[in-house]
C-alpha cells in the first residue's frame, strides 16, 4: 500500500511532464491558463507531497489498530502495565506526587522509589495528551490515551522520517522513507495500539534528535543544535536507549574528524548539543550524574575535549606560519592531551568516581557476556541474539535494499550520508546482538532502503522519459546532477534499455507491494496480540479466547486482603500490582538481583524450605502460570531453569544439574527427583494428575511439553490451592499460617 | 462444616495477629469443662482435684468416655471451653468424638488436660502425639527410678519442676510430686511443648515386672512426667503420664524421698495440680495487647507513611488476666523491633506500670516497608505476636537542603564565572 505511492514521489521532472500532459488540452483555450497551470504544477507537487504524507500519517496510525479491533482497547504485555499504573497515578495525583512517589506495593519489603527509577517521558507525554484532550472537552479515559499513544507517535515518526530522508537525500527519498517506516514490522512490533511502552515515544525522539543534529551539522546553526539538545532531552526522559545517541553522535563526530571533515559547523553543532543535552539530561532523576560519572558516557566527553583540542590546534596553526614548528607542536599537544585524558580516566575509574560499564552495555558489545555472567539479562527473551528469520520477518525486502542504499550513500558521500551510514551499521550490529534492538535499527534501515528505492526509481524513470522525449532532456539537464550520469548511459543507447527499465520498475513495484502485503500480514498475525489475553484456534477453526490472566488478577483484587503479598516470578509483578492491586515481592523492574534470586530459590526448593523463605518475606499468596492444560508454552515450567540459574547465582545451594537428567530438562517420569518435588513443580502440577487434557492420552498429560507428568500424587503441606482459572493458566495458592500445635 | 470453620479460623488468624484466641476476649478463663472418664469411680477417687475446680467456679460435666451421646459441638458451636480426659484405657470414644475432633477443639483455642497411664490406649497416645508428646511405645513400661522414689521404685518423688511463676504460681512447691505412670518424651522439633515435671537423671522407662533384656529407650532427664503445650493460638494443653498424680490418694499422701532426711506431711501434688489447672484454664499468664500505637514526636495521629530519620513514638498497652479482671502487666523485657527482613531498631520498652509500654526512636536512614513487631514469648505466658506494617519513604525533592555550606566554593565559582564572562564579552565587544 505504501509502496504504491512511491513512484509519484519522484521530484520535479515527472510532475512537470504530468503537468505538460494535462496542460496540452488547455493550450487551445489560452496561453494564460497554461501559465497559471504551470505555476500550479509546483503547488500540485506540494499538494501531492502533503497528501501522500497525510495518507502515510493516517496509514501508520490505522495499521496499528488491529489489536484494538481484534480484542479490545487494552494495555498489552508486562511493562506497559507499570507505565499505565504510573500514568494513572500521575493524572490523579499530579506531577510532584508522581515525582516523589514511593511505591510500597512493589518489591516488598524494599519498596521502590518510582520517581527516581523510571523514565518519565512516556507518562508525562500521555498525561499531557490527556490533559489537552480534557481541556478541549474530550472526556476520554486515560486508558484510551495510553493505548493510542504508541500509534500516534508512530505517525509522528513518519513525518520526522520524511524530513530526515529529505535532509540526507531528497524529498523523494523522504516520502519513501516515511512510507516504509509507517508499516515496517520491526517498528510496528513495539508500537501497536496498547503497547504502551517507552519505545513507543522513544523511537520518535531518537529519530528527531538525529534529524536535528544532522541538520545542525549541515547548517552549523545554533538553533538546530539547540533543537537537537531538546530532542535528546526528550529521548533521555523517555528511554534508556538514549545511551545509543550519546555514543553514536560522538562516534560520528570522531569519524568526521578522522576523515578530515572537521568544520566550524560541526564544532558548533556538537558542542552545543553535548553541553546542553548533558545539562538537560541531568534533570532526569534516573539518569542524574551519569553523564559525568558513568563509563558509557565517557566517550562523548572525550570527543568533546578532542574537539576543543582540534579547535585550539586550528588556532595555533593560524598563528604559526611555520609548518615544521606546527608539526612538533601538534605532536606534543596530541600526546599530552591523550595522556591527560588517559590518566583522568584511569584515576576516575580506580577511585570509583567513574562507574564501570554496566552489564547490559557489556552484553551489547560482547553477546556472550550475559549468558556467562548475568542470567537475569540472558533470561529475557527479547535480550536473545537475533535469528536470521526474525531479520527477514521484520525487514522483508529492506534487508537487501539496505546494502543497495549503502552503495548510493557511499556514492554521494556527505556529512549527512556518513551519519546515516554509521547509524545503519552500528544499529544493525546491535540488532544482531539483541532481538529488541531491531527496533533501533529500523529507522536507519528504512531510511537507507528508501534512498535505494528512490534513487533506483528515479534513475529508471528518467531513463524512460529521456528516451521518449529526446529533445526535452536538454532542458531538464540542469536540474540534478544525478541525471547527467543517466544521460551518459543513455547516450550509449543500449537496445533494450527502455524495456529493461520498464521491467525493473515493475519489479520494484512488485517488491514494494509484496512488502506492503507482508507488513500487513505480520502486523495482523504476529504483532497485534496483547499477550495478556491469549487466542487459539479451536478444532473447528473457531477462535478461542483465554482470558485467564485477567480472571486471576481480578480474583486477587476481589478476594484477598488489601495488604496481602503475592509471590510470583518477576514477569508477572507489574500485572499483579496494576490489575490485582496487591503487593508483590519482585516485578519486572529487575533492579535487585538478590531479591529475585530469593524468589527463584523459593520456587526451586522443597516445599518446607520454600515455606521458611516465604514466611520470611511475609508471603500470603503464590501465583504460578501453567500452560499444561492449554498448551501455552511460555509458562513457569518452561521458565523454570532460569529461576534455578538466577537463584543459584546468588545461593549456591541451588545447583542446576540437580534439576536436569543428562543435561536434559524433563518433567515426566524420567525427571530428577529434585525437579519432581520442588515447589514450582508441585504448584504447577497439583491435582493435574487427575485431569485428562487430551483425548486418547493418559491423565496428567502436559500439552505444553507433550509428556505425561512424572509426579501425579502431589500433596501440599504448607500451601493450599486458593484459585485456579478456568483454563488452568494461572494458579494461585494460599500460604497457610504455621500449624497450631507443631 | 469443619473445613469452613477451619478456614474461618485461618482467615481470622491471618487477619488478627493479636491472637487472644479464647472464648471471649474479655473473659478468657474457661467456664464449662467436659470431663471424660473411663470409669465413674474416678469421680470419687479424684474428688479433691475436681472439687478445687468446682470451687473456682468451673462447671464440670462428667461423662463416660464411651457415652454414645458425646459431642463437643452442637450446631457448629462448641459446648465446652475445656476438656479433661481421664480415660487412659479408652480405645474409642462414644458419639462423634475422636482424636481429630479433639485436635480441632484445641485448634479452636480451647484447653485440654490429658492424662495417660500405664497401658494407655492408642487413642490417647494419638491425641498426645498430636500435641508433640510421645509416650513410651512399650505399653507395659513405667517410669522406674532407683534413687528418687517413695517406697516403691515406680512411685517417683519428682522435684524437678519448671521454674515459671506463670505456670506453677508464685509459691514454691516444697514437697516432691508423687508420680506413678508412663514416661513420655517431647518431639524435639516442636518448640511449643515443654516439660513441667521432669524425671531425675537416674530414671528410666521399662516394664517393672520383667527383666531388662536391652537398655531402655527412654532414660534420665529426657523423660518427661508432665508436659504442657501452648499452641500458637494460645490454647493450653497439659499432658500427664500418670492419672494417679491427680488422685486423692497421692494428693493426701505424705512423702519422703528415698535417702532424703526431709519428710513432708503432704505431697506437692495438690499444689501442683491446682496451680497447673489454673494455668491451663487461663486463670494465670494470660496477656492481652491493645493495638500498636505510633506517631511522630509532637503529633497524635498515626501517619500513613514515615520519612527516613523521622522521630517517632511507639506504645502498646498490655494487660494481664488475673482470673477475675484485667490488670496492667508489668515487665521490663518487652521489646519492639522496627523490622524489614531484619530488625533495624530493637528497643526495650519502658512501662508506666499501668500497662502502657512505650518508647521513642528515630526511623533509620533506610526506606522500605517496615513493621513494628512485638514478639513476646515468655515462659508460661501467652505468646504475643503483634505487627503493624508501615512504609518509610525517602526525602521528597523539596525536603533536601537548598544550599549546603560545604558547596559554597562551587557556588562562588559559578557566579564568578558568570560575572567574568559578562565582563569579558563587554570588553571584547566594545574595546576597539
Amino acid at each position: 500500500m505504501g509502496g504504491k505511492q512511491d513512484p509519484t514521489a519522484n521530484g520535479s521532472p515527472k510532475s512537470e511532464s504530468m503537468g505538460a500532459k494535462k496542460a496540452s488540452p488547455d493550450l487551445l483555450n489560452s496561453s494564460f491558463s497554461f501559465k497559471s497551470l504551470k505555476l500550479k504544477t509546483k503547488q500540485q507537487e506540494l499538494l501531492l507531497r502533503v497528501s501522500i504524507l497525510g495518507l502515510v500519517y493516517v496509514l501508520a496510525f490505522i495499521a496499528r489498530l488491529f489489536s484494538v479491533l481484534r480484542y479490545e482497547s487494552m494495555i498489552h504485555e508486562f511493562d506497559p502495565y507499570f507505565n499505565y499504573r504510573t500514568t494513572l497515578y500521575l493524572t490523579e495525583k499530579g506531577f510532584y506526587e508522581f515525582w516523589n512517589w514511593f511505591d510500597s506495593e512493589s518489591w516488598y519489603p524494599l519498596g521502590r522509589i518510582i520517581g527516581g527509577t523510571l523514565y518519565p517521558g512516556l507518562m508525562v507525554t500521555a498525561a499531557l495528551i490527556y490533559w489537552t484532550l480534557r481541556f478541549l472537552r474530550f472526556f476520554v479515559h486515560i486508558r484510551e490515551v495510553c493505548v493510542l499513544t504508541a500509534p500516534f507517535f508512530a505517525s509522528n515518526t513518519t513525518i520526522v522520517a520524511y524530513f530526515f530522508g529529505k535532509e540526507i537525500w531528497d524529498t523523494g527519498a523522504g516520502l519513501v522513507a516515511a512510507a516504509l517506516i509507517a508499516i515496517c514490522p520491526g517498528y510496528i512490533s513495539r508500537s501497536v495500539a496498547g503497547s504502551y511502552d517507552n519505545e513507543a515515544v522513544a523511537i520518535f525522539a531518537l529519530l528527531l534528535t538525529f534529524y536535528l543534529f544532522v541538520k545542525a551539522v549541515k547548517t552549523g546553526s545554533l538553533s538546530w543544535a539547540l533543537g537537537s539538545a531538546f530532542g535528546y532531552f526528550y529521548m533521555v526522559s523517555a528511554w534508556g536507549g538514549y545511551v545509543f545517541i550519546i555514543n553514536l553522535v560522538p562516534l560520528y563526530v570522531l569519524v568526521l574528524l578522522i576523515t578530515g571533515r572537521y568544520s566550524m559547523r560541526l564544532y558548533v553543532a556538537y558542542n552545543c548539543m553535548y553541553i546542553l543535552g548533558m545539562l538537560l539530561a541531568m534533570q532526569i532523576r534516573f539518569v542524574g550524574f551519569q553523564h559525568v560519572q558513568s563509563g558509557e558516557h565517557m566517550g562523548a566527553m572525550g570527543v568533546f575535549l578532542l574537539m576543543q583540542v582540534f579547535y585550539f590546534l586550528d588556532w595555533v596553526k593560524y598563528q604559526l606560519n611555520d609548518t615544521k614548528l606546527f608539526q612538533t607542536f601538534l605532536r606534543i599537544t596530541v600526546t599530552s592531551a591523550i595522556l591527560v585524558g588517559g590518566i583522568a580516566l584511569g584515576v576516575g575509574t580506580a577511585s570509583g568516581y567513574i562507574s564501570p560499564w554496566t552489564g547490559r552495555f557489556y552484553s551489547l558489545l560482547d553477546p556472550t557476556y550475559a549468558k556467562d555472567h548475568i542470567p537475569i539479562i540472558a533470561s529475557v527473551s527479547e535480550h536473545q541474539p537475533t535469528a536470521w528469520s526474525s531479520f527477514m520477518f521484520d525487514y522483508h525486502i529492506l534487508l537487501f535494499l539496505f546494502p543497495a542504499g549503502l552503495y548510493f550513500c557511499f556514492k554521494r558521500l556527505s556529512d549527512a550520508t556518513i551519519f546515516i551510514v554509521m547509524y545503519g551499521l552500528t544499529s544493525l550490529y546491535f540488532a544482531g546482538v539483541m532481538v529488541r534492538l531491531i527496533l533501533v535499527a529500523t529507522p536507519a534501515v528504512c531510511l537507507i532502503s528508501a534512498i535505494a528505492v528512490s534513487a533506483t526509481v528515479k534513475n529508471l524513470t528518467s531513463l524512460l522519459r529521456t528516451k521518449q522525449k529526446v529533445p526535452q532532456t536538454g532542458s531538464t539537464k540542469g536540474v540534478g546532477s544525478s541525471k547527467s550520469s543517466s544521460k551518459v548511459t543513455l547516450d550509449q543507447s543500449q537496445p533494450f534499455q527502455k524495456n529493461g527499465a520498464i521491467a525493473l520498475l515493475v519489479g520494484v513495484f512488485y517488491l514494494l507491494s509484496r512488502y506492503a502485503i507482508h507488513c500487513t500480514w505480520v502486523t495482523s498475525e504476529a504483532y497485534s496480540s496483547p499477550s495478556i489475553v491469549l487466542a487459539a484456534r479451536g478444532a473447528h477453526g473457531n477462535r478461542i479466547i483465554f482470558d485467564d490472566y485477567r480472571e486471576a488478577y481480578y480474583w486477587l483484587r476481589q478476594n484477598t486482603p488489601t495488604d496481602a503479598k503475592v509471590m510470583s516470578w518477576w514477569d508477572y509483578g507489574y500485572q499483579i500490582t496494576a490489575m490485582g492491586n496487591r503487593t508483590v515481592i519482585v516485578d519486572n523492574n529487575t533492579w535487585n538481583n538478590t531479591h529475585i534470586a530469593t524468589v527463584g530459590r523459593a520456587m526451586s526448593s522443597y516445599e518446607d524450605e520454600a515455606y521458611d523463605i516465604m514466611r520470611s518475606l511475609d508471603v500470603n499468596y503464590v501465583l504460578v502460570v501453567f500452560g499444561g492444560v492449554t498448551g501455552y508454552s511460555s509458562d513457569d515450567i518452561n521458565k523454570f531453569l532460569w529461576m534455578v540459574r538466577i537463584g543459584g547465582g546468588v545461593y549456591p545451594v541451588i545447583k542446576e544439574p540437580d534439576y536436569l537428567v543428562n543435561g536434559e530438562f524433563r518433567v515426566d517420569k524420567g525427571a530428577s527427583p529434585k525437579m519432581l518435588n520442588c515447589l514450582m513443580y508441585k504448584l504447577c502440577y497439583y491435582r493435574f494428575g487427575e485431569l485428562v487434557t487430551e483425548y486418547g492420552k493418559p491423565t496428567g498429560y502436559d500439552r505444553a511439553r507433550g509428556v505425561e507428568i512424572g509426579n501425579k500424587d502431589i500433596k501440599l503441606e504448607h500451601l493450599e490451592e486458593a484459585y485456579t482459572t478456568s483454563n488452568w493458566i494461572v494458579r494461585i495458592y494460599r500460604v497457610k499460617p504455621p500449624t497450631n500445635r507443631l | 462444616m469443619m473445613n469452613l470453620s477451619r478456614s474461618v479460623a485461618l482467615i481470622s488468624l491471618f487477619l488478627l495477629p493479636l491472637l487472644t484466641f479464647s472464648f471471649s476476649v474479655d473473659n478468657p478463663t474457661d467456664r464449662r469443662v467436659l470431663v471424660l472418664l473411663d470409669d465413674l469411680s474416678l469421680k470419687s477417687s479424684h474428688s479433691i482435684f475436681f472439687s478445687t475446680l468446682k470451687s473456682r467456679g468451673f462447671d464440670l460435666d462428667f461423662k463416660l468416655a464411651e457415652d454414645s451421646k458425646l459431642a463437643l459441638q452442637r450446631y457448629g458451636q462448641y459446648l465446652y471451653d475445656g476438656l479433661i480426659i481421664f480415660a487412659p484405657s479408652t480405645e474409642r470414644f462414644g458419639g462423634s468424638l475422636d482424636s481429630k475432633s479433639i485436635a480441632e477443639f484445641v485448634d479452636s483455642g480451647r484447653d485440654l488436660i490429658l492424662s495417660a497411664d500405664t497401658s494407655a490406649s492408642d487413642l490417647i497416645r494419638g491425641i498426645a502425639l498430636e500435641c508433640g508428646v510421645d509416650f513410651d511405645e512399650d505399653s507395659s513400661a513405667m517410669v522406674i527410678d532407683h534413687s528418687s522414689f517413695d517406697g516403691d521404685h515406680t512411685l517417683i518423688a519428682a522435684d524437678d519442676l519448671v521454674k515459671s511463676h506463670a505456670i506453677l504460681g508464685k509459691t514454691k512447691i516444697e514437697a516432691p510430686v508423687l508420680f506413678r505412670g508412663v514416661a513420655h518424651s517431647l518431639n524435639p522439633t516442636n518448640n511449643l511443648v515443654l516439660k513441667v515435671l521432669s524425671a531425675s537423671p537416674s530414671a528410666y522407662s521399662a516394664n517393672p515386672s520383667s527383666k531388662l533384656s536391652s537398655p531402655p529407650q527412654l532414660t534420665g532427664s529426657a523423660i518427661s512426667l508432665v508436659s504442657v503445650m501452648q499452641a500458637r493460638n494460645n490454647a493450653r494443653v497439659v499432658i500427664s503420664g500418670s492419672l494417679q498424680l491427680f488422685s486423692d490418694r497421692l494428693l493426701r499422701s505424705s512423702v519422703q524421698k528415698a535417702g532424703s532426711p526431709n519428710k513432708y506431711e503432704k505431697s506437692g501434688n495438690e499444689q501442683f495440680v491446682t496451680e497447673l489447672s489454673k494455668w491451663v484454664f487461663h486463670e494465670r499468664g494470660h496477656l492481652k495487647a491493645g493495638s500498636l500505637v505510633h506517631h511522630r514526636v509532637g503529633e497524635t495521629d498515626e501517619p500513613a507513611i514515615y520519612r527516613i530519620k523521622d522521630d517517632l513514638e511507639f506504645s502498646v498497652e498490655i494487660l494481664e488476666w488475673s482470673g477475675k479482671s484485667w490488670e496492667p502487666y508489668v515487665a521490663d523485657d518487652m521489646q519492639v523491633q522496627f523490622y524489614m527482613m531484619s530488625p533495624y531498631v530493637l528497643k526495650t520498652l519502658s512501662t508506666d506500670k499501668k500497662g502502657l509500654f512505650h518508647t521513642s526512636f528515630k526511623v533509620p536512614d533506610v526506606y522500605g516497608v517496615f513493621q513494628f513487631k512485638v514478639e513476646y514469648e515468655k515462659l508460661g505466658y501467652t505468646t504475643l505476636s503483634l505487627s503493624k506494617q508501615i512504609p518509610v519513604r525517602p526525602y521528597r525533592h523539596n525536603e533536601y537542603e537548598r544550599f549546603i555550606p560545604t558547596a559554597y566554593p562551587y557556588y562562588g565559582a559559578c557566579f564568578t564565572t558568570m560575572a567574568g564572562f559578562f565582563v569579558f564579552s563587554f570588553v571584547y565587544l566594545y574595546h576597539k
